[in-house]
């Protein structure tokens, strides 16, 4: 019955929609399209960003494992290499605190009147993901590839065979975390 | 419920265990992780072959990456959309060009803020694509699955963002 809903081009589109009309009327109500609540994060003197993101990552983690573990998903990983995930991301983080949104949230931005998300965020993102484009092929040939070390999961590193021995401990560690953000008061 | 609709600051946890939430039936009903920078990268392209001809889609990236609407394309406009109506609930919506912490540190210039807001924009979309992955891609989907590679990302986001937002606020 799945395979059938995923077929269907025009409910996925409509499925996408929702779930991103759900996204973002979180991402606005939980106030982390705010530049003021990002910079805040980024100088480490509020954590609502981290709150939400890793919240969001523990319940997503139960959730998309538990329906895993039944047969009804399969996992989306996506593989990475030093030359992928480190000066990427670097360059992201630049970014990130230059512009004061991240893609989601810059868009989220421009639903409470951010001009600066709009002309910056979602202009300029548009321009760096296009040059991005057009400088790829070089960065694939001499970049990308170096020291692959693919989709792996922490559960495939570990010697463990049923993956709640990791899911479990790493949900602890996660709220353990957040409890004491709250306790030194964050 | 009006009041809660009404509310413009919700509890962060709320908010997460809401989008773990929205993660689960994105997996189940569309088998798709949530994620946003990939959009702007079609986007990109089906602009450049708006202006270029048809001989764009041919590029190796574009290749890879179809320059056309998709379900992620669609989530993000429904992200827009539902960002607009919750702030519009919470009586939010104004139009601003220069956030107030930027104000207090570096004025009220709106030249200076678009200037350093597009050089940002251009850094993240560029990085995104490069990490293959954002905050969301990243930091949400891949995190959620223990994806190496994604947690390696985040904290090189993070790594970098601290830093640059220290660079910005406390050297100058």
């Amino acid at each position: 019955m799945l395979k059938e809903i995923y077929s269907r081009k025009y409910l996925q589109f409509g499925l996408g929609l929702g779930f991103g009309f759900l996204f973002g009327f979180l991402l606005q109500k939980g106030r982390v399209c705010y530049y003021d609540v990002i910079l805040g994060q980024l100088l480490l003197e509020d954590f609502t960003v981290l709150k939400v993101m890793l919240t969001a990552t523990v319940t997503g983690m139960i959730g998309v494992y538990a329906m895993r573990s039944a047969g009804w998903v399969t996992l989306h990983k996506k593989a990475g290499s030093i030359g992928t995930s480190i000066p990427g991301p670097l360059i992201f983080g630049i970014g990130f605190a230059t512009l004061g949104y991240c893609p989601g949230t810059a868009v989220g931005a421009v639903g409470h009147g951010a001009l600066d998300a709009l002309i910056g965020g979602v202009l300029g993102i548009m321009i760096g993901a296009g040059l991005y484009a057009a400088l790829y092929p070089k960065l694939k040939q001499r970049v990308l590839n170096v020291g692959s070390f693919g989709d792996k999961t922490l559960i495939d590193i570990l010697p463990v065979r049923n993956p709640w021995v990791v899911i479990v401990p790493v949900a602890i560690l996660i709220v353990a975390f957040l409890v004491v953000l709250e306790m030194v008061g964050f | 419920m009006k009041e809660i609709l009404s509310d413009a600051s919700w509890s962060p946890y709320l908010v997460g265990i809401g989008i773990g939430i929205v993660s689960w039936l994105a997996f189940l009903f569309s088998n798709h992780p949530l994620g946003v920078s990939t959009a702007f990268a079609k986007t990109a392209g089906m602009i450049e072959k708006r202006f270029r001809g048809p001989q764009v889609a041919e590029k190796p990236y574009y290749r890879e990456n179809k320059p056309a609407v998709d379900w992620e394309w669609m989530l993000v406009l429904g992200l827009l959309l539902g960002a607009l109506t919750a702030a519009w609930l919470s009586g939010t919506i104004r139009w601003e060009w220069v956030p107030p912490m930027w104000a207090a540190k570096f004025g009220t210039n709106a030249a200076l803020r678009l200037g350093v807001a597009v050089f940002g924009g251009i850094c993240v979309g560029f990085g995104a694509r490069w990490g293959c992955g954002c905050t969301s891609g990243h930091g949400i989907s891949g995190t959620l699955q223990l994806v190496l590679s994604s947690w390696l990302a985040v904290i090189c986001f993070f790594v970098g963002g601290v830093a640059t937002a220290f660079l910005l606020y406390r050297a100058i």
